[in-house]
């Protein structure tokens, strides 16, 4: 019974935690401006307001753009619920892995290209050509890094790779080093922040992810959005629960120790939204086409990871 | 003996006009103006302006060996006239504008769509008389056609996501590569040289300034200017120190904005909320000194409206100081992030050789290798007892724009400083007698040269005002410089030329 209830409470987490994450880092990047910047919870009501609006639709839009923002929000909900949070022992673990994660991101990725061209707009067409262009290079890389780690640690399940980790098996290896560095390059593409993407421009032309749903408005937007932003989290746990997993609470802990492991949660999610705005703040947006030579050099880590590793245990 | 002959050779012997001050306007006759046509295929002249007046068609023309100025006109009875665009590509728009404005028509233009008229208005040939009747149904306007596999088009604007004036640009690419980029514009079109007509000095004046927001005083200047050489005046020479400094503040505080907002359109908004805390600076000094943010109505015919105090002098000195140190850390900043670099160096390159054709001066021209600047070209006062450089750039990209506009800035700091030191006496105004002339001006703005011309009437009225806004042979630049560009790149190459939209919709 407990355990179900820890579930529930991780399942909503992702959900609730996810604009106050988007909210931080806005707000350190106004910091880094000199403005005041909006609250951590701007986020929170900017989505209530878009849930009370009426959605407009384009007279030549299909069912697709109808159901698309239903199936990415469920698809990036569900894909944020396989990663642990405050604890590992949870109810998804034995059913989904890194990669149902990489495809549940893959399906809504998908769907939000075909709603994109789905209105025929010249935008909506513009941004998804784009998406695609950036998924052909980002998804291998992704399931690169994936495959490098399962090597090392003989599981592809979060839950365990965390395990894995904590319990010392680690120490300063090389593969690992280059996976983490593959990941983050992959993670600010996929998350669409810049140097690949700016969540912030008002610029037709330059938008990639903005583009797709530029078609969007009321509650289907809001749906859209959140998704936006719990995939946002969702890189940010992957980094926590691959790389520093430290603090969070194991099968069989007690119930103090699921309220540290998500202090720690939050407390890590912080401080990578903080890193991430400085980041952004200190660097200006790639030309497009840079963006192979980034994401081509994280498949590269990726691949050079698991190669490593291959040699390594050959040795 | 064709290829040497100047501008002041070539219309000598010609009839005048008495009244036109302070450069001489001749009359030609129809084979008068096609011997201007084969002279101008010949030399290097630049054109300076096109427009009508009545039934006659005026031609601003500079000779840039002495820097002669001078106007032809030629009258057209049948309501048309030999076209200059075959000579002149940047007279394509002007001449388009003008066959809307007036129904006087180019012969030999080979573009025969309208221009600023979009079949929208109550009436077509406005300023003619009689005027025509409006189109019975709604116009359509065919863009240039492309052929080529595999291209698709992309229509952005009228309407713009962001707080930016209205203009259609129509992207043909392949992929992401744009093949033609065609701007439509006039969509803030309201009839300025219409509402000047038979106006008060001081109403023209205030609708002069109004003309393009942020060139307010550039334009108030242009318009006195060019009514005291029409009246044979002078405004006094506090009154012209004075009104030099408003346009360097002016001149500031745009080209900070710009500087900023070019970096904001590669993401980098770090550099624009700094220059925007610049040039905040700048516009609440303007306040403390002048009693206006952006300086409007402060330049008069006959003088200025607002005398600097002591204070006053004291609060720019100072304004000078901070600007220059904290302009040389943004700089640093721009310099030394490789990102940033990445995105504006070899990023729309106009060829000097194209800005050459269109006659494109300000800070497009000039990052291009064009020297042209009015502050030294015409020299009005006081520029001619200061000491200041015109900056060029080689390369002609969206990088040369950015320290075209720095070094620009460096300049204008100087300037100000200068026109503290040796600001004289004396008093701001000098009444306007009461009577009839043309006149034209020639000022630097801070996007390029703006001419303006004006006839007043006896009792001291506006007939007829034209403003030509150096906008109008920047814009077609903007349309060769992305070519080969990606689509991602236009708002950088876009910002970094920041035309006007309401200047030359009139």
């Amino acid at each position: 019974m407990i355990p179900l209830l820890w579930g529930i409470l991780h399942t909503l987490l992702v959900v609730a935690a996810a604009p106050w994450a988007t909210g931080l880092t806005r707000r350190v990047k106004a910091r880094l401006q000199g403005r005041r910047g909006a609250s951590c919870w701007q986020p929170y009501r900017d989505l209530w307001r878009l849930l009370q609006k009426d959605s407009v639709i384009a007279d030549s839009a299909s069912w697709l753009f109808h159901i698309t923002p239903y199936v990415v929000f469920v698809a990036v909900w569900l894909a944020a619920t396989i990663l642990p949070t405050l604890t590992t022992d949870m109810i998804m673990t034995p059913a989904a892995d890194l990669i149902a994660l990489v495809a549940l991101l893959g399906v809504a990725r998908f769907f939000t290209a075909l709603a994109g061209l789905d209105a025929g707009t010249a935008f909506g067409g513009l941004g998804a050509s784009r998406e695609m262009f950036i998924a052909s290079l980002g998804e291998p890389a992704m399931l690169m890094v994936t495959f490098s780690l399962s090597v090392l640690a003989h599981t592809t399940s979060p839950a365990h790779l965390v395990e894995f980790v904590l319990a010392g098996h680690v120490g300063l290896e090389v593969s690992v080093g280059l996976a983490m560095g593959a990941l983050l390059m992959v993670a600010l593409a996929e998350s669409g922040r810049i140097p690949i993407d700016n969540p912030a421009t008002h610029l037709e032309l330059t938008m990639v992810h903005e583009a797709m749903v530029l078609e969007y408005s009321g509650r289907h937007l809001a749906l859209m959005e959140a998704a936006a932003m719990m995939r946002q989290l969702l890189f940010l746990s992957l980094i926590i629960c691959l790389f520093l997993p430290w603090g969070i609470a194991r099968p069989g802990d007690a119930a103090p120790w699921l309220l540290v492991g998500l202090a720690a949660w939050i407390a890590k999610v912080a401080a990578l939204s903080v890193v991430l705005a400085a980041y952004e703040s200190w660097i200006a947006k790639m030309r497009l086409f840079r963006i192979a030579d980034f994401l081509g050099g994280a498949l590269l880590l990726a691949l050079l990871a698991t190669i490593f590793l291959y040699v390594s245990e050959a040795l | 003996m064709l290829g040497n002959t100047t501008l002041t050779e070539f219309l000598d012997g010609l009839r005048t006009v008495p009244q036109h001050q302070p450069w001489p306007r001749h009359l030609l006759d129809e084979r008068a103006w096609m011997d201007l046509l084969h002279q101008l295929a010949e030399s290097d002249w630049t054109l300076l302006g096109l427009w009508a007046d009545g039934g006659e068609v005026h031609a601003a023309l500079r000779d840039e060996e002495d820097g002669a100025v001078a106007v032809a006109s030629l009258s057209c009875p049948e309501r048309k006239y030999p076209s200059l665009s075959e000579v002149r590509p940047g007279a394509i728009r002007l001449e388009r504008a003008l066959r809307d404005l007036w129904g006087i028509t180019p012969v030999g233009l080979s573009d025969p769509r309208p221009w600023l008229d979009h079949g929208r208005w109550p009436v077509s040939r406005p300023l003619a008389l009689p005027r025509g009747p409006a189109p019975e149904t709604p116009v359509d306007y065919p863009f240039l056609p492309v052929e080529g596999e595999a291209l698709h088009i992309i229509p952005v604007g009228p309407v713009h996501a962001g707080v930016i004036e209205p203009g259609h640009f129509r992207f043909t690419c392949s992929g992401e590569s744009v093949v033609r980029l065609e701007a439509r514009l006039g969509y803030t079109h309201k009839g300025v040289e219409e509402l000047m007509a038979g106006k008060p000095l001081a109403e023209a004046a205030k609708l002069a300034a109004r003309l393009s927001g942020d060139s307010t005083v550039a334009y108030s200047l242009a318009f006195a200017r060019a009514v005291e050489a029409a009246t044979a005046s002078e405004a006094p020479p506090r009154a012209h120190w004075l009104r030099a400094l408003m346009a360097e503040l002016e001149r500031i505080a745009n080209h900070l904005l710009d500087v900023g907002g070019v970096c904001n359109d590669a993401a980098f908004p770090v550099m624009l909320a700094h220059c925007t805390t610049l040039r905040e600076e700048v516009l609440r000094a303007n306040a403390a000194c002048f009693g206006h943010r952006l300086l409007m109505d402060r330049i008069l015919p006959g003088g200025v409206s607002h005398d600097l105090t002591r204070e006053g002098g004291a609060t720019l000195r100072k304004l000078c100081a901070t600007l220059a140190q904290r302009l040389n850390i943004l700089v640093d900043i721009y310099d030394d992030l490789p990102s940033l670099q990445d995105r504006t160096v070899g990023t729309g390159i106009v060829r000097p050789a194209l800005a050459r054709r269109f006659g494109a001066g300000g800070v497009v021209g000039r990052a291009s290798m064009q020297g042209g600047d009015a502050r030294k070209a015409v020299a009005y006062p006081p520029y001619d007892e200061l000491d200041f450089a015109v900056p060029t750039q080689p390369l002609g990209d969206v990088n040369a724009r950015i320290w075209q506009r720095i070094e620009e800035l460096r300049e204008s700091l100087s300037l100000v400083n200068q026109l503290m030191d040796g600001m004289p006496g004396g008093p701001l105004t000098r009444p306007i007698p009461t009577r009839g002339g043309e006149g034209m001006a020639l000022v630097e703005g801070f996007r390029g040269e703006i001419l303006l011309w004006l006839r007043l009437s006896e009792a001291g009225k506006v007939v007829r005002c034209h403003p030509r806004d150096p906008s109008w042979f920047q814009w077609p630049l903007l349309e060769a410089a992305i070519e080969n560009n990606i689509v991602a790149d236009f708002p950088l190459c876009n910002k970094s030329f920041n035309c006007s939209y309401s200047g030359v919709d009139l």
